[in-house]
């Protein structure tokens, strides 16, 4: 297995990473007459997992689209990996793109593929892996999520825990070195809540990946954050630890906590 | 326009029924501005089509795929529909032209009618209500649910996996449907033919084949091929543009159809005035 991984992670990967993985400037990004992020300044370190709060509607969807240049950016710079995402063209931000995961607040499973292929379509990226490696690098995430029977199966056959560690499982199998979570455990149960977060934080262990994690879940905040970032009108309002905003006078940041 | 018919609010203030003349201009306008954004955005994506089929990678894979859901999963509406355009055709051809007695010439002229017109144009119309529909149906619910999203982040072009497949997949499939329901259609006039008469399969098909010339078949395959992209393009156009949530994948299945439907005939009448310039 280590030989594998060693064959999925690109030149650059093992080149010497920045120890800033992400870099934000003064970042504004609008829809028609709707400022969304305005003057938006962050970092983020390597092996750091940055919980960010906020309301609905308040940009982090927006914000973690915009890192993968899922979006434009109206103003201001991104640096992901020491990159301007801006200035790439579509061969480079694809380089880069292979280098973070997402995984989507639906899990963005494809229905008409079942398990199996949903996992072996991001390696179709790399080609010089063969067959029995792509299995066992399919087994292997499958077995990281506790999911090895659900191999066959179509999306549609699954609960939404289930969809959400498969989707976890394909963000994971190309190892990325950032993660990106949209709202990892929204329409779960407590008790699958809880489990999605401690796979979250127990593969930042295994496979020491920076992330960052947009939630309104504060049990799922408390358990897989290093520090967390409050939003509010577009731009960064309180930081800090978890337990230093959990005693914040805000009341804004306050009304997180309670 | 003027305001017809005005009665009275709480405050006592005239309300118009119908808008005064220039709201009315400012909707013809906002309509005309649609249209040709709608136009514009449909070449663009036209043309990035033609810049995408070409450059690799190609995905054989999903264009098989492709290939095998459109037309292989079409066979039996196309075919059933095929049957039944023979039969109604063949009866309600028989007693205008036997009122002539020309009832020899029945194999010839459903043939002809077949294979020229009403074969290709039917068979692309059920397959826009098909096809189309469901490719923009899958599109849009793909693009609600950020499977495309998804693959994109993943560093696959889904413009090319997504896209330039479905709309080859059409352009190449549709042919052949079209080929395969004229058979049938062919033998259900056949069939319906022997409902009053003894017409051997021979005598039926020899009478069919002596009044078709090249010029019937070839231009009837070639718009075929058209039909074929237009109903890939505006399925794919009308799902990946889908934005209106749930709501769009409804909106986008029912526009492809229309849509499709609409440029399939507009494509058959350009179609029949080209070939009546060489014939």
């Amino acid at each position: 297995m280590e030989t594998i991984t060693k064959d999925i992670q690109s030149e650059e990967t093992n080149k010497e990473q920045p120890s800033l993985m992400i870099e934000i400037d003064h970042l504004s990004k609008s829809f028609g007459s709707k400022v969304v992020l305005k003057d938006f300044n962050m970092t983020l370190n390597k092996g750091e997992n940055l919980v960010i709060l906020g309301k609905s509607g308040s940009g982090k969807s927006v914000l973690i689209k915009l890192l993968v240049r899922l979006l434009d950016i109206d103003e201001g710079t991104v640096k992901v990996l020491g990159q301007d995402v801006v200035q790439l063209d579509d061969s480079d931000l694809n380089k880069l793109r292979k280098k973070i995961g997402f995984l989507f607040q639906s899990a963005a499973l494809y229905d008409s593929m079942s398990v199996r292929e949903n996992l072996e379509f991001p390696m179709r990226v790399m080609k010089d892996l063969k067959a029995q490696d792509k299995e066992k690098l399919v087994k292997e995430a499958l077995e990281n999520v506790g999911l090895e029977d659900a191999i066959d199966k179509k999306p549609s056959e699954l609960s939404g825990g289930m969809r959400k560690r498969i989707g976890l499982a394909r963000t994971l199998i190309l190892k990325p070195d950032i993660i990106l979570y949209d709202e990892p455990t929204t329409g779960l149960d407590p008790i699958t809540s809880k489990e999605i977060s401690k796979l979250i934080l127990d593969m930042q262990k295994k496979y020491m990946t920076t992330s960052i994690i947009i939630t309104h879940d504060m049990e799922c905040a408390r358990i897989t954050s290093n520090r967390v970032i409050v939003i509010k009108d577009g731009s960064v309002l309180a930081e800090g630890t978890y337990a230093e905003l959990a005693k914040s006078d805000d009341a804004f940041v306050h009304s997180f906590f309670e | 326009m003027e305001i017809i018919t005005p009665t009275k609010n709480k405050l006592d203030k005239p309300v118009a029924f119908i808008q005064p003349n220039e709201q009315t201009g400012n909707v013809v306008k906002k309509a005309l501005m649609d249209f040709f954004m709608e136009v514009t955005l449909l070449s663009r994506f036209t043309i990035r089509f033609f810049k995408q089929v070409f450059l690799p990678p190609y995905e054989l894979k999903e264009l098989l795929k492709q290939c095998y859901v459109i037309g292989y999963k079409s066979l039996p509406l196309v075919g059933i529909t095929g049957f039944i355009m023979g039969v109604v055709l063949t009866i309600q051809s028989r007693p205008t032209l036997a009122q002539f007695g020309a009832e020899s010439w029945l194999p010839a002229m459903v043939g002809i009618s077949i294979i020229r017109e009403i074969g290709p144009v039917i068979t692309a119309l059920i397959c826009a209500g098909k096809v189309g529909s469901g490719i923009g149906a899958e599109l849009a619910s793909m693009k609600v649910t950020e499977q495309i999203d998804a693959m994109e982040v993943s560093g696959i072009n889904p413009f090319k996996y997504l896209v330039v497949t479905r709309i080859l997949a059409t352009t190449i499939m549709l042919p052949i449907l079209v080929i395969v329901s004229d058979a049938i259609a062919l033998g259900g006039s056949l069939l319906a033919v022997n409902i009053k008469a003894d017409v051997s399969f021979n005598l039926f098909f020899g009478n069919v084949f002596e009044k078709l010339v090249f010029m019937d078949v070839i231009p009837a395959v070639i718009k075929t091929f058209f039909f074929g992209f237009a109903i890939g393009l505006i399925g794919c156009f009308k799902g990946y543009n889908s934005n209106k949530g749930t709501e769009g994948v409804g909106e986008s299945a029912n526009s492809s159809v229309v849509y499709a439907s609409l440029l399939i005939f507009i494509m058959d009448m350009i179609a029949v005035q080209i070939t009546s310039l060489f014939s």
